[in-house]
């Protein structure tokens, strides 16, 4: 198994909190996996993205058409980095204008249910219904308890579980 | 735990749990990007075991350099840990320690930049420890830099010298599944055995020193185990190898797996970039015609590899500066190679959105008071959050830790001696970067009679680097109480007769504070004038929050000038967006100002906007995005016409 996923948003998002996610989910699955993040300056709210390779890899970073899959937090940033995506690779697109990617709203899906904090989580779901992952839900699910500071469990599963029922 | 663990760590993490596992009793840092979370990793491993550990935030890089030196000379293990230009800071100390040795094991981190990322300068460690005549280790994974603290640990107390491991951003902040231990127990008891010849070493010892670190690099560059590795069949039928170290060794080997090369091309990982392996340069030079060195971020063992067949960075080969992405890379193998079609342009990464003060930051009102009470001033700054005050017009200058006192000096002397007016110097520096490197700076701007504001931006924190203690909050790094010292003590010592305090969220106060102190420092008495700017940082959890809330919003008054939009930057202040109104909720999905820096995603905004109307204010007219907005009220104080205002108070 070898798959290539990149997260990309701004600083304040939960970029890393989705990046650890797959890194554990990679873990508890007994595979190999590198992450790359980048810290400091660029999170105050900056553009961010994150590269997550699971399998025997030596390198961190994805090259350039290379990601099978990316989820995208901020449509801004499509034209950023969706080059980093392969022609055939699945794009998961946090809006509410549709176009030649998956989108769902998951920051007007996250505030409605009063909680902005999660669309994050709504995206993860949504993307992990169709994405084919190397990880399944049911793992998902235990990767969150696992992850989540019990103040945010509840919330990150809702979060997760409507993006994953979203159709 | 078991007695093994697989573990997703962080490259820090890696770093740090090595520092624990083996017998590590000393570490000492200072915050600073890409190397904060080596020494809180330490603290975190530290509480698995009853080991006694001294893990210290150090007041800056060269005290932390000296501690821990200290705790080698003792016999026992310890560790440095900063980021590159840190080590400019501990140059002093780390210089000589080359000469003087160590006795416990010693081990320096020092974390590049290549890019840079988060940095003033991508200059590379390992010339710096070439420079020194030290070791150097360059860790390509965060499992490679936990194997390699060990190494290092042993290589230090083999030859009784300073080693450094020198990871990069990418081994640094990359996560991968490590193996963990549990931690050796040395038992070692402090025992310094006295030695003035080579402790105090004056003049007359160095010589010898000298000669014997000279020794020691030669016997380091004769150790067999320390060779760099081959990968694929040896020798190569082409006479052509790639030598790589770091990051962009894992690159590499990625790239020619791929390409399908990694058996017809000699591939070598060089573990130890200096002292370079002495006979491996004997090797290269006797049994390759080409060479192509793949290295970060400057050219080191390039330099050791002595004749003109090689190709690097020195030679232009790879790009002389910026990080070695595996594009870059890519492009280079191919035209080694010679299979490249065509050279690739560079993929230039596009800036996307700039990074901009948190809604509710302390520094954002500061600012702005400074550069509404002095639209002509100059404005030193320093490194940390508030550099972003760049944003807001207030930053002029940003150089290195606590350089902006004495540039506030310096100009101040600049002016004054054309006679004539001078204009308001405001510089403004952080709690933890006036600890770290701006005292010496203040007293001296007092004792050579400078003229200037100092602006103390005390947000108790170090918000930058992810919130570590300062010495003025009495906190040590693993959350325990410490003596704590006192920011106005210090400034009054240092003999400033000017110094007030003043909470920026109140802006008037702030603003008559700023012009208290330009009258003073013109006054025939006066001299440099400081103001502690004291709030808490937001965002920092240990921060007492708020006693009251204040519900905004944007009045009939708002003409649509977008002033608030331009000087002050709050995130929760949003640029209207003409389209979404017509449905009748706002949501912002594009850039409307120049950096593109004030848009976010939080879905609808219904009943926010002020109702349309054919007025041009009513459709210029900012937002508030109550869901990135904190309730500060700050903004209050920033519209001219008072659109923005109170809609409701309530208790936190």
């Amino acid at each position: 198994m070898k798959q290539q996923i990149i997260v990309s948003g701004t600083g304040g998002q939960g970029i890393l909190f989705l990046t650890r996610f797959f890194a554990e989910a990679a873990m508890m699955m007994k595979l190999q996996v590198l992450t790359s993040e980048i810290h400091g300056m660029a999170m105050r709210g900056g553009t961010v993205v994150s590269h997550v390779k699971v399998g025997t890899f030596k390198s961190p970073l994805v090259r350039e058409g290379h990601a099978d899959a990316g989820l995208i937090l901020n449509k801004q940033n499509l034209p950023l980095h969706r080059s980093l995506i392969r022609p055939d690779g699945y794009v998961f697109v946090n809006t509410d204008t549709p176009g030649d990617y998956s989108s769902i709203d998951a920051s007007g899906l996250a505030l409605g249910a009063g909680a902005p904090a999660m669309t994050n989580l709504v995206l993860l779901g949504f993307a992990m219904q169709r994405g084919g992952f190397f990880c399944e839900a049911d793992v998902a699910r235990k990767v969150l308890k696992k992850l989540s500071p019990p103040a945010h469990l509840e919330l990150n599963l809702k979060g997760f579980d409507m993006g994953f029922a979203s159709s | 735990m078991n007695r093994q663990e697989q573990r997703m760590l962080m490259g820090n993490e890696a770093l740090g749990r090595g520092l624990f596992e083996n017998g590590c009793s000393l570490a000492a840092s200072y915050p600073g990007t890409p190397a904060s979370e080596i020494l809180s990793s330490v603290v975190t491993f530290s509480r698995e075991a009853e080991l006694p550990i001294h893990i210290e935030w150090s007041i800056n890089e060269k005290a932390a350099y000296e501690v821990a030196l200290a705790h080698s000379y003792t016999g026992k293990r310890a560790a440095v840990a900063m980021k590159q230009v840190g080590l400019n800071v501990a140059a002093d100390p780390f210089t000589r320690s080359a000469y003087l040795g160590v006795k416990g094991g010693f081990i320096v981190i020092s974390a590049d930049d290549p890019g840079p990322y988060s940095s003033q300068t991508e200059q590379d460690s390992r010339l710096f420890a070439h420079f020194a005549k030290i070791p150097v280790f360059d860790p390509s994974s965060p499992r490679e830099a936990k194997e390699m603290i060990k190494k290092a640990f042993e290589l230090s107390e083999r030859y009784e010298i300073p080693v450094m491991v020198r990871p990069t951003t990418r081994v640094c902040h990359a996560r991968q599944n490590v193996t963990c231990k549990k931690p050796r127990l040395l038992e070692r008891r402090a025992r310094f055995e006295k030695n003035p010849s080579r402790w105090a070493a004056t003049p007359q010892f160095i010589y010898d020193l000298h000669k014997l670190l000279n020794e020691k690099m030669d016997k380091i560059a004769e150790e067999h185990v320390l060779s760099p590795i081959p990968y694929a069949s040896l020798p190569s039928r082409n006479k052509r190898c790639v030598i790589a170290s770091g990051v962009a060794f894992a690159h590499t080997y990625e790239l020619l797996e791929e390409m399908g090369l990694l058996d017809r091309l000699d591939l070598f990982q060089v573990l130890l970039p200096f002292p370079l392996n002495r006979r491996f340069i004997d090797m290269i030079q006797s049994d390759y015609e080409q060479v192509l060195v793949v290295e970060e971020t400057y050219p080191v063992i390039e330099l050791q590899l002595e004749k003109g067949k090689i190709q690097g960075r020195k030679s232009g080969f790879v790009p002389r500066q910026g990080e070695l992405t595996p594009d870059c890379i890519h492009d280079v193998l191919e035209r080694f190679l010679g299979s490249a079609s065509q050279t690739h342009p560079a993929r230039v990464a596009q800036p996307g959105k700039r990074p901009s003060l948190c809604p509710g930051c302390p520094h954002r009102p500061a600012f702005f008071a400074i550069k509404k009470t002095f639209p002509k001033g100059i404005f030193p700054s320093d490194i940390g959050c508030y550099t972003l005050g760049m944003n807001l017009g207030a930053v002029d200058t940003c150089h290195c830790m606590g350089a902006c006192i004495s540039q506030g000096a310096g100009f101040y002397h600049s002016y004054a001696q054309d006679g004539g007016n001078i204009p308001p110097i405001v510089v403004t520096i952080g709690d933890s970067t006036f600890f770290h490197s701006g005292i010496p700076g203040l007293i001296n701007a007092v004792v050579q009679d400078a003229r200037f504001i100092i602006a103390i931006l005390d947000n108790s924190s170090t918000a930058m680097t992810g919130h570590q203690p300062a010495p003025h909050l009495g906190i040590k790094a693993d959350g325990t109480p410490a003596p704590a010292v006192s920011i106005p003590d210090i400034v009054t010592a240092c003999g400033v007769r000017f110094l007030r305090q003043c909470d920026p969220y109140d802006v008037p106060a702030f603003r008559s504070l700023l012009e208290e102190a330009d009258q003073y420092c013109r006054s025939e008495q006066g001299g440099v004038a400081v103001i502690i700017s004291k709030h808490s940082c937001p965002v920092d959890k240990k921060a007492i929050g708020p006693e009251q809330l204040y519900t905004m919003e944007i009045g009939e008054t708002c003409d649509g000038c977008q002033l608030c939009l331009k000087q002050f930057e709050c995130p929760a202040l949003v640029a209207p967006e003409a389209d979404s109104r017509a449905k009748g909720r706002v949501r912002i999905d594009f850039h409307t100002q120049g950096g593109g820096y004030l848009s976010s995603e939080h879905g609808e905004r219904e009943g926010v906007a002020p109702a349309a109307s054919p007025r041009e204010g009513a459709t210029r007219a900012p937002l508030i995005d109550q869901a990135l907005c904190v309730k500060c009220g700050v903004c209050k104080h920033v519209c001219p016409k008072g659109a923005i205002a109170v809609k409701e108070e309530t208790k936190a």
